[in-house]
Formats: structure tokens, C-alpha cells, sequence
């Protein structure tokens, strides 16, 4: 059926197009004054004020690597998570744990662990394949740096960033 | 020849020119980034400070954007000042200073303060006290329009070409309403003078508000319907003049790049820029003189004393100032709210409408003061 659609009957006001224009200067003015009264919630000044304190516990940051409560190293070089990496931002370098070693059970550690943070995406695969507990995503989301290396986290840096971390599962402890 | 004139006249011309009219260009281009911003719920520029940690000190001196204009013209002097090879040097090298030029010359006719007492002797704070104030500067404002259409052609390229035409069309379709509207305002005035048509104001009330001395009066209370269409025309054509939006055609960026100045970088552009602010300076300073009594304070008849006391004529330039300041609010603050207009209705408006309207204002005028001031 056909279906004619009315086209609107204009007052003279609104042919006159002046009283459209003073409501939109009063509602824009009035977007002004509350912002100058401090009213209207604007950005947050991001280097002074950050929202670190408000950050879910699920933020995926910086990956890191982690030790446990009694020092280990949890990394067993097993490099699933270089090989799972969608960017392949990791590369670890393996190496067999000496004899003479507490931890020689374990057998394997990585000689070089090498996250390239240029290419991470912070996707969380690495936390998710890891069957050591021993990678994990931190809070840091500000990850910068000058030079290229810089932005390469090696073992040492990765170590230092994930710290100690308790109540994983011990799978290696003396009693095993 | 007269030392005092001409040593008082130099001070004028250097100390409006550099310590009032481009500070408030300065300024103004940082206001319009505030205003904008506050309108949309925005911050805007806020970091701006003394870079003290350039120099080894442990933080910088933050004066909440404030110079942010000083740091756009140091970005604007050091960026690359890039000619295209395919332009018309000379026009293309012409047109930013033909539009800067006008800009600033028309500051001389108006006047920014009443008198100042120097050892004795009243200064007419006016730079140029002509007695044809406001041709004067209809004269010189519309030669802004070239620039702007010398820039469009000379750079050779299509879109700068169209916002030249563009331009052009629509100063001659507002030039007439402007030069109209401000018909009636001579006639009730009898006077071609501005800074006589301020101290008029100052004795019997502004224009637009009649609340004192002669104005007092139930004659001028029926010339207040032409003289606020007046208003309403010349400040919609004054808008259109100084290509601000609500008809910032030339430059509309959605649809012709950047316009006219498409082609221009560094200091070049900011010609332009500088040249468009200018002119909305000194086109709020003729609403203001013309309509809001100039340099005079509402209600109280000072002219006099400023001739004698100091303090007097340094108040009347404050008093200028802050109408010009509120006014330039206004600019921007319409422009921050209104979309732009398509060519057709600018074109329609200027001839068909405010043409029209001016016209008939300046007849009713002429009605009115037959009859009523006999």
C-alpha cells in the first residue's frame, strides 16, 4: 500500500531558523559554564593522574617471568610459549641444569629468555600454555624505551619485573 | 612641525599595533582552542610552560598553556616554508600579506580608549581621527578578499581555487548588507566620526541599550527597533566577512581540503591565520564601537573627566578591551555551535534576505526619524 509520508508544516518560527540558533548557543554555553564550574567529568591528565589503583586483576600487561618462595627459577625452557606466540616476540635459549645443581631434577632452564616488547601484543597465550605457572602478564603497560635493544626484555630484566611470586603449585619440591 | 604629535601618534601606532591588537590575535587563537574545547567537554591546551628542563632544572615552570600560542608560532617559524613548484610565485608570495595588511590597517580609524591627560595634554586615543571612520574601513576590510582570491589563483590548484571564488562571491554578497546596516546607525548619529560617535554614545546611552542622559527618551526607545536589526544584519555580515563560521566557506575543510590556503605551510599559513583572527578583532571592534558605546562605561557620562585625570582614559581603553574580549567570545562561540552553511543558502541569505532587509531598514529609519524627532 502506498504510504505518503506528511512532510512536516514549519511554524514561522522554525522557518525563521533564529530560535533553533539561540537553543543550540544556550546548550552549548551551558556545556561551558559546567565545565568552568568544574560540572563535567573531562580525561584524566594521564602522566599526573594514572589508573593504576583501579585496574581489574586480569589487566594484561608486561609479560614477566617469575621465582617461587624458595628462590627456582619456574621457567623449564619447554618453549611452548615461543611457539605459541602469535607475534613470536619470544625467544628462549635452552640449557641444561649442571648435576652438581639443587634443581638438577628439573634438567632443563633457559640460558637466555628474550621477550621483543615492540612486538608484543599482550595477548596472554604465554600465561595460558605455560605448564609451569612461571610466565605471567603484569600491570606495567608503559613499556618504553629509546633504542630498539632497550625495548628486547632479557631474562635478567624479565626476572627482575615479575619478582617472587607464592602459592603456585610445587611441583618440584624435594619431596618429589 | 609638531614633535608631540607625531612622537604620540608613533606610540599609538607601535603600541596598539604590537601590545593590543597582535597579543589579542595571540591570545585569541588560544582562547578559541579553550572555548572549543569547553563547549565539547574537552580540556584543551593545559601543558604549555617554560621548559625549564631544557636547562637542567629538575621541573618545568607550568603555566597552564598559556604561552601555547608562543610554542605554535615557534613551530610555525621552524617548519619547512614549502613553495610548490607549480604556483605563481609572486601571487602566491603576495597573498598572505595582503591579507595580514588590511587586517591591521583598519585598527587606525577606531578608536580603543577616549583620552588620555599626558603633562597637560589630551590625546585623542585614536590612531587616525578621521572623519570618515566607518568607510574607511568597509574601504580597507574588502581588500582582505584579495588575499584570499589571489591566493586561490596563484596556487594553481583546484581546491584553493574554489575557496578563492568562493570567498569572493560571498564578500560581495555581504559587503552590500554590511555597508547597509550600518546606514541607519549614520543617521541617527549624523556623524562619520567614530570616536564622535562613541562620545555621543557615552553621553546619551549606547545604541542598543538607551538607558541614560538622552536616551532616556521614548524617541529613541522606537529608533531601537532598526538600530537592534542593524545590529542583527551587521554582525551576521560581519561574520560572513571575516569568513568566520557559521560561512567559513572559503576553508570548508570537509569539502575543499583547507581551502584557500590548501597550498601554504609554515609562517606563510600562519598569515592567514593571524590575518583571520585579526580581522575578527577588529570586526568586534566595529560592533562595539558602533553598537556597545566603544570605550564608554555603562551609565556614568565619564568623557569629560578623562580629559582631565589620568586614570579615566586608562579605564575607558579597559573598558574597550573587556567589550572587544566578550565579543570575540561570541565569535567563537557561535562558531562552536552553528554547522556550516551550504553555498546556496549563504548565497540566498545575503541577496535575497539580508539585502533586502538592510534596504528596507534604512527607509524605516528614515520614517522614524521624520516623524518622531520633529
Amino acid at each position: 500500500m502506498a504510504y505518503v509520508v506528511e512532510r512536516p508544516k514549519l511554524s514561522l518560527a522554525e522557518k525563521l531558523y533564529f530560535p533553533s540558533i539561540l537553543k543550540g548557543l544556550k546548550i552549548t554555553l551551558g556545556h561551558f559554564i559546567r565545565l568552568m564550574r568544574g560540572r563535567t567529568k573531562v580525561t584524566m591528565q594521564y602522566p599526573e593522574e594514572k589508573w593504576d589503583a583501579s585496574l581489574p586483576a586480569h589487566y594484561r600487561g608486561a609479560p614477566t617471568l617469575v621465582t617461587d618462595e624458595v628462590g627456582r627459577e619456574r621457567c623449564v625452557a619447554c618453549q611452548l610459549c615461543e611457539f605459541i606466540c602469535p607475534p613470536r616476540a619470544i625467544t628462549i635459549t635452552p640449557e641444561q641444569i649442571p648435576s652438581e645443581d639443587k634443581w638438577a631434577k628439573v634438567e632443563k632452564r633457559p640460558r637466555e629468555f628474550k621477550i621483543d616488547m615492540i612486538r608484543c601484543i599482550y595477548c596472554g597465550m604465554c600465561e595460558e600454555v605455560c605448564p609451569e605457572q612461571a610466565i605471567y602478564l603484569r600491570k606495567d603497560y608503559a613499556i618504553t624505551g629509546t633504542t630498539r635493544e632497550e625495548m628486547v626484555h632479557d631474562k635478567k630484566r624479565l626476572y627482575e619485573l615479575g619478582g617472587v611470586r607464592e602459592g603456585l603449585v610445587n611441583k618440584w619440591n624435594e619431596l618429589k | 612641525m609638531d614633535w608631540f604629535l607625531v612622537l604620540s601618534s608613533l606610540i599609538k601606532i607601535s603600541g596598539f599595533t604590537f601590545l593590543v591588537i597582535l597579543p589579542f590575535v595571540a591570545l585569541s587563537s588560544l582562547a578559541e582552542r579553550k572555548v572549543s574545547a569547553y563547549i565539547q567537554d574537552r580540556v584543551g591546551p593545559n601543558r604549555v610552560g617554560v621548559p625549564l628542563t631544557i636547562f637542567g632544572a629538575k621541573k618545568d615552570f607550568p603555566l597552564f598553556g598559556l604561552v601555547q600560542p608562543l610554542a605554535d608560532g615557534l613551530k610555525f617559524i621552524l617548519k619547512e616554508d614549502l613553495t610548490p613548484k607549480h604556483v605563481r610565485k609572486f601571487y602566491f608570495w603576495l597573498a598572505p600579506a595582503l591579507t595580514m595588511v588590511p587586517a591591521l590597517l583598519t585598527c587606525a580609524v577606531i578608536p580603543f580608549g577616549s583620552y588620555l591627560n599626558i603633562g597637560g595634554r589630551e590625546v585623542k586615543m585614536v590612531i587616525a581621527d578621521l572623519n570618515v571612520g566607518p568607510l574607511f574601513t568597509f574601504a580597507i576590510a574588502s581588500l582582505g578578499v584579495y588575499g584570499i582570491v589571489l591566493a586561490g589563483w596563484a596556487s594553481n590548484s583546484k581546491y584553493p581555487f574554489l575557496g578563492g571564488v568562493r570567498s569572493s562571491s560571498q564578500m560581495i554578497s555581504y559587503e552590500i548588507a554590511l555597508g547597509l546596516s550600518v546606514v541607519p546607525v549614520l543617521m541617527v548619529f549624523q556623524e562619520l566620526n567614530l570616536g564622535m560617535i562613541v562620545e555621543e554614545q557615552d553621553k546619551n546611552g549606547w545604541l542598543l541599550l538607551p538607558l541614560w542622559g538622552e536616551g532616556l527618551s521614548w524617541q529613541r526607545w522606537v529608533l531601537l527597533v532598526p538600530m537592534v536589526i542593524s545590529f542583527v544584519v551587521f554582525t551576521i555580515a560581519m561574520f560572513a566577512e571575516t569568513n568566520r563560521m557559521p560561512f567559513d566557506l572559503p576553508e570548508c575543510e570537509t569539502e575543499l581540503v583547507a581551502g584557500y590556503h590548501t597550498e601554504y605551510s609554515s609562517m606563510k599559513f600562519a598569515m592567514f591565520f593571524l590575518g583571520e583572527y585579526a580581522a575578527m578583532i577588529i570586526g568586534s571592534g566595529l560592533i562595539v564601537t558602533l553598537f556597545l558605546g566603544g570605550w564608554s562605561i555603562p551609565f556614568l557620562p565619564t568623557a569629560e573627566l578623562a580629559k582631565t585625570t589620568w586614570w579615566m582614559g586608562l579605564l575607558h581603553m579597559g573598558c574597550f578591551l573587556t567589550k572587544v574580549a566578550a565579543f570575540i567570545f561570541f565569535f567563537m562561540w557561535v562558531r562552536w555551535t552553528l554547522p556550516r552553511f551550504r553555498f546556496d543558502q549563504l548565497m540566498r541569505l545575503g541577496w535575497v534576505f539580508f539585502f533586502e532587509l538592510a534596504l528596507a531598514n534604512v527607509f524605516l529609519t528614515a520614517l522614524i526619524l521624520m516623524i518622531v524627532k520633529r
